[in-house]
Order: structure tokens, then C-alpha cells, then sequence
């Protein structure tokens, strides 16, 4: 049976708490996998594990530098998942928004009656 | 009043405490009854829940303990969207809890639950969202693209203004 890979996409990627909680550390830094392990209170192979689903959705670059290897956030790839999110958020604020003005003419019109 | 030029569009604050919930925050200008009522009057529903994304052909509403509620819109693309459930908590003007269907996957009830919070004439409405599986809530969250992708809120500022 075919098994559907868990990390296809950004979305995907970002779906596991532990990989979202790296992606914070990172932030705007660039760290080893040392320093994750640290921050994260997590082991290095587990750490390792998550960055390599991550490098492999592009959410995060590396840069080796001799022996020593970077990790940093690839920003533009975590587009989609902002959009994502801001899709919905449109919807709701536009109902919101009407449900606003709904509101200000109910007060209207009890201020005339 | 100066809430008629829309100075909170736009302001609701969306949020994901869980890996099975959304929240969705925002505030009114106006008493928690009367945001209850356009919660819980077909007649008021009407008037908001499509958004800019179509246009409300149902809101029934039968508000009591295990009485059920059903809306339906006509998106902007000619499809029609249901939503339905029933209501479990019924405490006006606090508390809302229903349960809720998006009528093409049954299968995915979600449990929702309204607070109104007022304080010096402001209301604050949570629409906290709980559903049984973390798939289930990111489904829920795509379907907001539910009324297609022409948002055009500029329509909406417009069509709103000629009620005045």
C-alpha cells in the first residue's frame, strides 16, 4: 500500500509541533545543530531529523562552513502557509465586518425609535 | 457615529491554541445582546454571515437545547455552502455553544463555542472552534476559501455605505 509521505510540503512540514518549535528557535539566527539541541532541550538526532524534513521543503537552508554546518530559516518558502492561513482570516473578517455593520445600524436605529 | 466608517474592518484576530482548535477574536461597538441576537435572529444572520463572499438563502434557527440550526449561502461562484448543527448551550447574552457541519463532510463535526464579554459598551466575541482531529481543523481552516478567491472588500465598503 502506498504510504502517503508526511512531509510533502510547507505545510506539511510545519504540521509537527517539535518542527514549528525549531523554526522559532532559528528565527532570524543561524544555528548548528548543537545549538538547537540545546535551546530545545531535545537530542541532536532528533534535531537532525526534523532539519532534514525541513531542508527537504526548503524551509530551511544550510551553509557549511569547514566542519561545522548552519541552519537558517528560509523565509519566502513559508509564503504559501501565511497565505494559507490569511485566506481564512479574510473570510472571517469580511463576515465580521458586515456583522459590524449590521450591529451600528441596529444602535441607529434605536437611537431614533 | 463613528463607527460608520468601518474603523474596526479587518481587525479580527485569528489564533491557533491547539493542534484541534481556531480561535477567532473581535470586537464591536455595541452591547453583548445585540451581538448575541445577530448570532441567534435568522433575519439578522442573513444580513452578515455571507461576508462579501455571496449571499445568505437560509438561516434556520431553532434556539433551544437540541434544537438545530442551518445556514446556507450562495458563494460569489454560484455554489451553494451548508452549515448545521445543534445548539448545546444556550446562555444569552454570554454563551453560545453549538455543534457544526460543514454539510459536505459530515462526517467532521466541529464543537463551537461563542463567548461575548462586554465592558464599557464594547463587546468582545471569541469564536472558539474545536475539532476532533487535527486534520479536521486545517480542512476547516482551507475551506475558508469557501466564497473563491474574488474578495473584493472595496464592493463591501460599498454596498454596506447605501444602507445610510
Amino acid at each position: 500500500m502506498a504510504r502517503t509521505p508526511t512531509t510533502t510540503d510547507a505545510f506539511s512540514a510545519v504540521a509537527e509541533v517539535s518542527r514549528r518549535a525549531l523554526l522559532n528557535a532559528l528565527g532570524t539566527e543561524e544555528a548548528t545543530v548543537g545549538d538547537l539541541a540545546d535551546w530545545l532541550g531535545l537530542s541532536q538526532p532528533q534535531v537532525s531529523k526534523h532539519l532534514a524534513v525541513l531542508r527537504a521543503v526548503e524551509l530551511v537552508s544550510v551553509r557549511v562552513d569547514g566542519r561545522r554546518r548552519w541552519y537558517r530559516v528560509n523565509g519566502p518558502a513559508l509564503q504559501p502557509v501565511f497565505e494559507w492561513a490569511r485566506n481564512f482570516e479574510s473570510t472571517w473578517n469580511s463576515r465580521l465586518d458586515r456583522l459590524d455593520d449590521v450591529l451600528v445600524e441596529l444602535q441607529t436605529k434605536e437611537e431614533l425609535t | 457615529m463613528s463607527n460608520s466608517t468601518g474603523s474596526r474592518y479587518g481587525s479580527a484576530v485569528f489564533t491557533l491554541p491547539s493542534d484541534q482548535e481556531i480561535l477567532v477574536t473581535r470586537v464591536f461597538d455595541a452591547p453583548a445582546e445585540l451581538v448575541f441576537d445577530a448570532w441567534t435572529m435568522p433575519d439578522l444572520v442573513k444580513r452578515w454571515w455571507a461576508g462579501d463572499r455571496g449571499k445568505v438563502t437560509e438561516a434556520q434557527i431553532d434556539l433551544r437545547i437540541g434544537g438545530r440550526w442551518r445556514w446556507v449561502m450562495t458563494a460569489n461562484g454560484g455554489f451553494e455552502v451548508a452549515f448545521s448543527g445543534e445548539y448545546r448551550e444556550i446562555d444569552r447574552p454570554h454563551r453560545l455553544v453549538r455543534t457544526e457541519v460543514f454539510e459536505m463532510f459530515p462526517e467532521a463535526e466541529a464543537l463551537s463555542t461563542l463567548t461575548f464579554e462586554e465592558f464599557h459598551g464594547l463587546t468582545t466575541l471569541r469564536i472558539l472552534g474545536w475539532y476532533p482531529t487535527k486534520d479536521i481543523r486545517d480542512a476547516a481552516i482551507a475551506s475558508g476559501m469557501e466564497g473563491g478567491l474574488q474578495t473584493s472588500l472595496d464592493a463591501l465598503e460599498g454596498l454596506v455605505r447605501n444602507e445610510e
